[in-house]
């Protein structure tokens, strides 16, 4: 086969999510009352981002066949500790930022002990921990409020040059900075290595826990990028217990859209961006078509139902049936 | 090294203790702890009075972790607890609303709901070999929306049935709480069911090694999926109870029940990888946890702080016994 083709299988569930993230954005927009506009698409932009950070960390975690049913909980976390830091003079902003992405690398290190050095189940202790980081974030806000520095809010929401929404560049730029890096080194390969077969990694000298370390540590800071977008949109720290749950599940639906595989080994969290914003769109036709908000959560919970099914199609292909059971 | 100090201790001890699992000894001496720590807070914490309230409390919480136990023996888990038992408080107080038939109907109802909800879960993991916590965190958001959709997005206004109040606060036996009586009888049902039946044994069997079990001619997702339709009808019966005992309905009733019926499994020594673990132990846990609850709101913890000390103790309890062996 020639090279762009071996590119192009690699490729085909994010080349997928980018097609449906197109056609769904094309629809939604095209029944948009204003159109296709700048602000439309910053609008959509800022909801899509919020997710697709998230999406980007469990990404980062299904990869190595793990879970993270914390990320939401992380996600408002660092939410919460953002109303409280980023506030006042410049210095006192990037400290409070650094701090809050600091907060975020630790919850995800902390679940990456647990799993990996503590050799726990990611679902239990992932959901053990989830409870500690709502906890931990219901302290810091028993009520809604707080403030965050309104000028950073404002440029890292808005638009940069009048047209391209400044929460796509910084996505942009978190990819670049983030994902490409840790993708292409060693630790990246041990976390894709381990999640395709654990045992043939190890026999092979990979450093499978550190790498899976390192996924699960990236995937906390990630939701903290997520839970600082939020509290730039809202300018509030909430501890809302029901929305850290309905974003790990979103970020769930995002992975699988973006055509991330739940046995781990395969996908990329550029895939899970574009299943986040496709899932996101998909969830926001209901009001184009002015439907009542009241059946979005089942809209959107039949589109999960549906996604994760999708996946039972490989059935199809096995030809031992001892494949079923792994 | 620990295991044979263990097994040194243990040599010398009283038969049924040494071939007690140790898990369950340790949520037991656990029980102990913390009844010695509430008595020294409070007098009346050792009263019956008290105690009897505690165990009807924990009823509920101990109908839910039984379906729940079910599924975890799979090596399998249900996350769809929380709005399984919000849809079987929720349907059964809706069909009390039509007429003498609808209050009859109330109960069975309710928890036909939630095994609808199990059937679709068992549907996916066994048949579709969907990984279970992806198919059950997505049944449980599309009984949520359908939930959102028949409330309009309020709590609905019925409320509970007499007989689901019976049920939840009655006394059929005077002193002994109709809820209670309940937990015992489903307890023990599912006792003999996991431990005289062919069915339970191929829970054990499927949880050890689903291939092995299919290898010797067990219809492994047949047995998977009834599984999850129990565990779906449990939680939602444990969501009409609660209704009774609360006398009506609410959205997020279910929300407080997963991470305690997961809890109570794992730490009553059932390992969440599924084939190993004893009903007693689940009984443990149910107590442990509710005992639990009940001294932090004795203490009037906040709600941040309980959140805290659940999940920490829940990792904690875990690292002690809940870890996957170190060798490949």
């Amino acid at each position: 086969m020639k090279d762009w083709r071996y590119w192009l299988a690699e490729q085909r569930g994010t080349l997928l999510a980018l097609g449906i993230f197109i056609v769904m954005f094309a629809i939604y927009s095209a029944n948009h009352p204003a159109g296709f506009s700048a602000n439309v698409v910053q609008t959509a932009a800022n909801k899509g981002v919020l997710l697709a950070f998230v999406a980007m960390a469990q990404t980062l975690v299904v990869i190595t066949a793990g879970i993270d049913l914390s990320v939401g909980m992380i996600f408002l976390l660092t939410n919460c500790l953002a109303s409280w830091l980023v506030v006042g003079t410049p210095m006192q902003t990037t400290l409070g930022l650094i701090a809050v992405l600091a907060a975020g690398l630790l919850c995800g290190a902390i679940n990456g002990a647990i799993v990996i050095y503590g050799r726990l189940q990611p679902i239990v202790a992932t959901i053990a921990t989830g409870a500690v980081y709502y906890g931990i974030g219901l302290l810091l806000r028993p009520f809604p409020g707080g403030s965050v520095n309104e000028d950073l809010a404002d440029a890292l929401t808005g638009r940069v040059f009048g047209v391209v929404p400044a929460s796509l560049v910084v996505l942009l730029a978190v990819v670049l900075v983030i994902w490409v890096p840790f993708s292409r080194s060693v630790l990246g390969r041990a976390a894709y290595a381990a999640g395709s077969s654990e045992t043939a990694a190890y026999m092979s000298g990979v450093p499978i826990r550190r790498g899976k370390f390192a996924a699960y540590a990236l995937g906390g800071l990630l939701a903290a990028i997520g839970g600082l977008f939020l509290t730039f949109f809202t300018y509030t720290g909430e501890a809302a217990y029901a929305s850290g749950n309905a974003y790990t599940l979103f970020s769930i639906a995002a992975v699988v859209l973006g055509g991330v595989s739940l046995f781990g080994g395969k996908g990329s969290a550029i895939g899970a961006i574009f299943g986040a914003l496709a899932f996101r769109t998909i969830g926001d036709l209901l009001f184009v078509f002015d439907f009542d908000p009241l059946w979005q959560p089942l809209f959107q919970g039949v589109i999960l139902l549906i996604a994760v099914s999708l996946g039972a199609f490989a059935l199809f292909r096995v030809r031992n049936r001892l494949e079923w059971f792994l | 090294m620990s295991e044979t100090t263990l097994g040194g201790i243990a040599g010398r001890m009283p038969k049924f203790i040494r071939r007690a699992d140790p898990a369950v000894l340790t949520a037991f001496a656990c029980i102990v702890v913390l009844l010695l720590l509430g008595s020294l807070y409070s007098r009346s914490f050792l009263s019956p009075e008290y105690l009897l309230q505690q165990l009807k409390v924990a009823s509920f919480l101990g109908v839910i972790a039984t379906g729940m136990m079910l599924v975890i023996l799979l090596g399998q888990i249900d996350l769809s607890v929380p709005w399984a038992v919000a849809a079987g408080a929720m349907m059964a107080c809706a069909a009390a609303a039509y007429g003498p038939a609808g209050v009859a109907l109330a109960i069975p109802f309710g928890i036909f709901c939630g095994v609808l909800i199990g059937i679709v879960n068992g549907i996916g993991v066994a048949y579709l070999r969907i990984p279970s916590m992806i198919i059950t965190l997505a049944t449980n958001a599309v009984a949520q929306g359908l939930m959102v959709v028949y409330t309009g997005g309020f709590s609905p206004q019925d409320s509970a049935t007499g007989a689901m109040r019976y049920l939840a606060t009655g006394f059929a036996i005077p002193g002994v709480p109709n809820a209670v009586i309940i937990w015992a009888l489903i307890g023990a049902a599912m006792v003999f069911v996991l431990t005289r039946t062919g069915f339970g044994r191929t829970v054990y069997g499927i949880g050890n090694r689903e291939r092995a079990a299919y290898l010797s001619g067990i219809d492994t997702r047949r047995v998977v999926m009834i599984a999850f339709a129990v565990s779906g009808g449990l939680s939602a019966f444990g969501g009409v109870l609660l209704a009774g005992y609360a006398s009506k309905a609410a959205q997020s009733m279910g929300d407080a029940y997963l991470l305690p019926s997961i809890a109570a499994v794992v730490l009553g020594g059932t390992s969440i990888l599924g084939g190993r673990g004893s009903y007693l132990g689940t009984v443990a846990g149910v107590i442990l946890i509710t005992l639990l609850q009940s001294i932090l709101s004795v203490m009037q913890m906040p709600e941040a702080g309980r959140q805290i000390i659940y999940g920490v103790v829940i990792v904690a309890m875990l690292l002690l016994y809940g870890r996957a062996p170190a060798s490949r």
